[in-house]
């Protein structure tokens, strides 16, 4: 059996400024990255669904990304909009590890 | 003649193809389009025709072909067998049989809309040459035609269709005469007092008037050259329109023996003594009235057509109230119910404004509109026609009928919306969407924002939501968070700046943390804003509190890249500046250069990564076309070029500009400078304008803007020099800075105030405030820096970074 996800390495901590996102095109996929006043990391889809806007231009709202063309917002943990009629995004598995940030993003 | 191919559906044979016949076909059409078998006869020998505008062929705004209704060739697409010109002649009620002049028609329900006839009343010199009746196309037609060349023309009849016609009379150039026997003109729809207003109204237009008088005769031996009237007196007449009311036609059914009063009498169903005949329009009488209106026979039309169709064959008629607003001869009238039939327990509300010859009455029985006429101007016809129609009790405070108080006009209104209109177009949010949210409980604006995005664009929608939060929920809760200066800290703004001081809170994250009670990145905009002008070079500038226009210092675009916007002083720029940009867009491919509405040039669709070469390449400051701060000072060419100039419009505009360039407020802000009260730089829109007067003036007005709301600025004061200008204007701009709430525009926060309030802090310094006030200024200049320097040194990781590629391992 093939796996179905992978663990790429993407740039260093330092490389993320405190609460603000970075944009990555992982295998070509969009992804937008942040660095929480937390901690935390978190990576989701780069692109709203609403109307394309980058998210890693967006602002974090605590765990939420909020977009910077129409302020739609998505929980960076799960991706789900906070608009009923909007749907979510896809957020993934992140990692730090020795200063080095991971993501965990599906092969196909 | 057309035929129609199907044989063996139920026969429905219609009289009459005016505005009832044929507008019962197609409710009937509507209702079941496969039917009947349908035959119409129409008198004319036309297909039908809209005879409301009947006097627009005459007066000649309009061609007779314009107002057809149905051209033959609908009648054939939709099966329908037309006798145009063809005249009924008998019925056999027993054969179910009518008659034309040498032909039979089989029927299995018969429809009389046989309308009326015009009422030509019994005075000698009636078919002299030149007297007219006024009710068909051909009359029409044949009145135009008379009146070329004549000078004179009388009109008998002065109700509704008499004034039409002396109106169409009066563009063919005659003098006309209307001749009317009651005591005052439109005594159907209006009162003495109301009939006079209107003599005087049409005297005005140049029509003479004779109410109260009896025409006795009408004189000439060929063609009619005068008329006489009862007290002997006499005046010419090259021509006679007579319009002295209608007659229905009912002969043809009473000939057959259907029971007729004064017309046709029809049950609540419209049907006749015989069950398979009925009748419509102006031919029935229903319940003892005739109609002689088109609205109630649209009413009667729609109902018979659900009876005959079997669509709701218990569908009744009940009778129609008759309202109508009408334009007659430029005079504007609305008329509902009777305003004659006046009894001794009603009460009756009147307004006259002679001046104006406006007129308003209203007849109050058990506190409904029972009737009312309008005359003059039409403001309350809408509200009265509304209560009217409903039987709607009357405001308590009678005079409300005419004056509406505003608030509850908008509820009326936004109930009246259908829920598919679209309140917030920003967000593009319907009513239904609004209406379902406030029915799940929120019942404050910012509560319906954020389930709904209403009211979270532009906010000019919001006191719809609000409207709508009334109507539906039956108000609007008290919302604590309107005082507060931003949505996350529960504090307005004075005790905001208190315990930011008190506790020596100097990042927004510190704010958020002591005193916040919740995060979104609008309270953080402004958290960040108050900071810096309370803490100026102590501030902590933390970049997560910005926008990412204020991150990377340039507007964001909807595909993501940005534009850049240099600052143009003024609007004012240099051969070699305009060389510079076009090099930089030529270099940078930039897809669009823009002219903007404030006398710049946008540079559209620039990468971020691109941002920092194309600012060192332009080499000019940051035209902060992106945060909220001053945007441009817009001028005319003033005393310098104009030949009109009063006074240097583009030096004090760029005097301006170089001084407040960088100055950050709680929303954009836009100034303008003419150098004349022609005001070509559209001063009077903005959040300060500045117009030069005769003399050596200049006026300064704060408090507009042409933006989702317009609002034309209110005068602050005059002054005498560039330097006072100057001066009162940094003053204001401070006041408004550190005074407004979060995104609160100068339209909205002089009002609040009031700009005598403005004025006495402003100008006159009652608070004493205003050296205060000079220095923060002085300070503000003094710190502005261009952010577009941080094209040099980026101030985090990846400010002007493009996405990063990162390759997916190989398996």
């Amino acid at each position: 059996m093939t796996a179905t996800v992978t663990r790429v390495q993407l740039c260093t901590l330092a490389d993320l400024p405190t609460g603000l996102g970075r944009g990555f095109e992982v295998g070509g996929r969009p992804i937008a990255v942040f660095l929480g006043r937390e901690g935390q990391v978190f990576a989701v889809d780069g692109k709203c669904p609403h109307k394309s806007g980058p998210l890693a231009d967006g602002m974090l709202i605590g765990e939420q990304v909020v977009c910077p063309l129409h302020a739609f917002r998505f929980d960076g943990n799960s991706g789900a909009c906070d608009q009923e009629s909007v749907c979510g995004i896809q957020a993934y598995a992140t990692e730090v590890r020795d200063g080095t940030v991971f993501v965990t993003v599906p092969l196909s | 003649m057309i035929r129609a191919l199907h044989p063996q559906k139920p026969k429905l044979v219609v009289i009459g193809n005016g505005m009832a016949g044929a507008r019962l076909l197609e409710d009937v059409l509507a209702c079941d389009p496969s039917r009947f078998d349908i035959t119409v006869f129409g008198d004319e020998p036309y297909g039908n025709y809209n005879r409301i505008l009947l006097s627009n062929v005459l007066n000649g705004t309009q061609d007779a072909k314009e107002i057809f209704l149905n051209p033959l060739a609908w009648y054939e697409e939709n099966g329908i067998t037309l006798h145009a010109g063809k005249r009924v002649t008998k019925i056999d009620r027993e054969a179910k049989l009518v008659y034309a002049e040498d032909f039979s028609v089989e029927y299995d329900y018969l429809v009389f809309a046989t309308g009326s006839k015009p009422f030509i009343p019994p005075i000698p010199g009636t078919p002299l040459h030149g007297v007219f009746a006024f009710r068909t196309l051909d009359d029409c037609r044949n009145i135009a035609e008379y009146a070329k060349g004549r000078k004179t023309a009388v009109v008998i009849g002065g109700g509704l269709l008499g004034l039409e016609a002396a109106k169409g009379l009066m563009t063919h150039n005659v003098e006309v005469t209307v001749v009317e026997m009651s005591p005052w003109l439109m005594s159907v729809q209006l009162d003495e007092a109301g009939g006079k207003v209107l003599g005087q109204t049409i005297a005005n237009l140049g029509i003479k008037a004779r109410a109260g008088t009896v025409t006795k005769e009408l004189l000439g031996h060929m063609n009619v050259t005068g008329v006489k009237f009862a007290d002997g007196s006499e005046i010419p007449a090259d021509m006679v329109v007579i319009s002295a009311g209608i007659r229905p036609n009912s002969e043809l059914a009473k000939e057959c023996g259907i029971t007729c009063d004064k017309a046709i009498v029809v049950d609540d169903q419209l049907r006749t003594n015989d069950p398979a005949v009925f009748g419509v329009g102006e031919c029935v009488q229903h319940n003892g009235m005739i109609y002689g209106l088109v609205a109630p026979l649209w009413e009667q039309t729609k109902v018979l057509a659900k009876v005959l169709t079997g669509a709701d064959a218990t569908a009744t008629y009940t009778g129609s109230k008759i309202a109508t607003k009408l334009k007659v001869m430029g005079v504007e009238l609305a008329s509902m119910g009777r305003i004659n039939d006046l009894q001794p327990t009603d009460e009756v509300v009147q307004f006259s404004e002679p001046a104006r010859q406006v007129y308003w009455k209203a007849i109050i029985r058990d506190g409904k509109v029972s009737a009312a006429c309008l005359l003059g101007d039409l403001a309350p016809a809408d509200d009265l026609m509304r209560l009217f129609h409903a039987g709607a009790p009357v405001p308590d405070r009678r005079l409300e009928l005419f004056f509406t108080a505003g608030s509850a006009k908008k509820e009326v209104s936004l109930a009246d919306l259908p829920d598919s209109h679209q309140i917030c177009d920003c967000n593009g949010v319907c009513k239904g969407t609004i209406v379902t949210a406030i029915k799940g409980g929120k019942c404050t604006v910012p509560a319906v924002g954020k389930a709904t995005r209403a009211g979270t664009g532009c906010g000019s929608c919001k006191t719809l939501v609000k409207g709508l939060i009334e109507a539906v929920a039956g108000g609007v809760k008290a919302d604590p968070s309107e005082s507060w200066f931003v949505a996350a800290v529960p504090l307005d703004k004075p005790s905001l700046v208190a315990e930011v001081k008190a506790r020596g809170l100097k990042s927004v994250s510190a704010v958020l943390r002591e005193l916040g009670a919740g995060d979104d990145e609008k309270s953080r905009n402004g958290l960040a804003s108050m900071l810096k002008s309370i803490w100026g070079t102590e501030y902590i500038d933390e970049r997560d509190s910005r926008f990412i226009n204020d991150r990377v210092h340039a507007n964001i675009q909807k595909d993501g890249t940005f534009s850049v916007i240099p600052r143009i002083y003024g609007g004012i720029t240099t051969a070699e500046d305009l060389i510079k940009i076009g090099h930089v867009a030529k270099k940078y491919a930039v897809p669009m250069v823009k002219f903007t509405g404030g006398q710049r040039i946008d540079l559209l669709g620039i990468r971020k990564e691109d941002l920092p070469g194309v600012w060192a390449d332009l080499g000019m400051p940051s035209g902060h076309a992106y945060t909220k701060a001053l945007r441009t000072v817009k001028t005319c060419v003033g005393s310098e070029f104009c030949r009109y100039g009063t006074n240097d419009s583009t030096g004090l505009g760029i005097d301006l500009e170089k001084r407040f360039q960088g100055f950050e407020f709680p929303a954009k802000v836009k100034l303008a400078v003419s150098g004349c009260p022609r005001n070509c730089a559209e001063s009077t829109v903005k959040d300060v304008g500045v117009i030069a007067t005769e003399g050596g003036e200049w006026e300064v007005s704060v408090g507009g803007a042409a933006g989702a709301h317009v609002r034309k600025t209110e005068v602050l004061c005059r002054v005498t020099t560039k330097e006072d200008a100057l001066r009162v204007i940094g003053r204001f701009l401070i006041y408004y800075r550190d005074n407004a709430k979060w995104l609160e525009r100068t339209y909205d926060f002089v009002p609040r105030l009031g700009i005598e309030k403005v004025r006495e802090i402003i100008v006159n310094d009652a608070l004493g405030i205003c050296a205060a006030l000079d220095v923060e200024v002085e300070k503000t200049v003094a710190a502005y820096v261009d952010p577009w320097l941080e094209r040099d040194q980026p101030v985090y990781a990846g400010q002007f970074e493009d996405t990063k590629r990162v390759p997916l391992p190989v398996l």
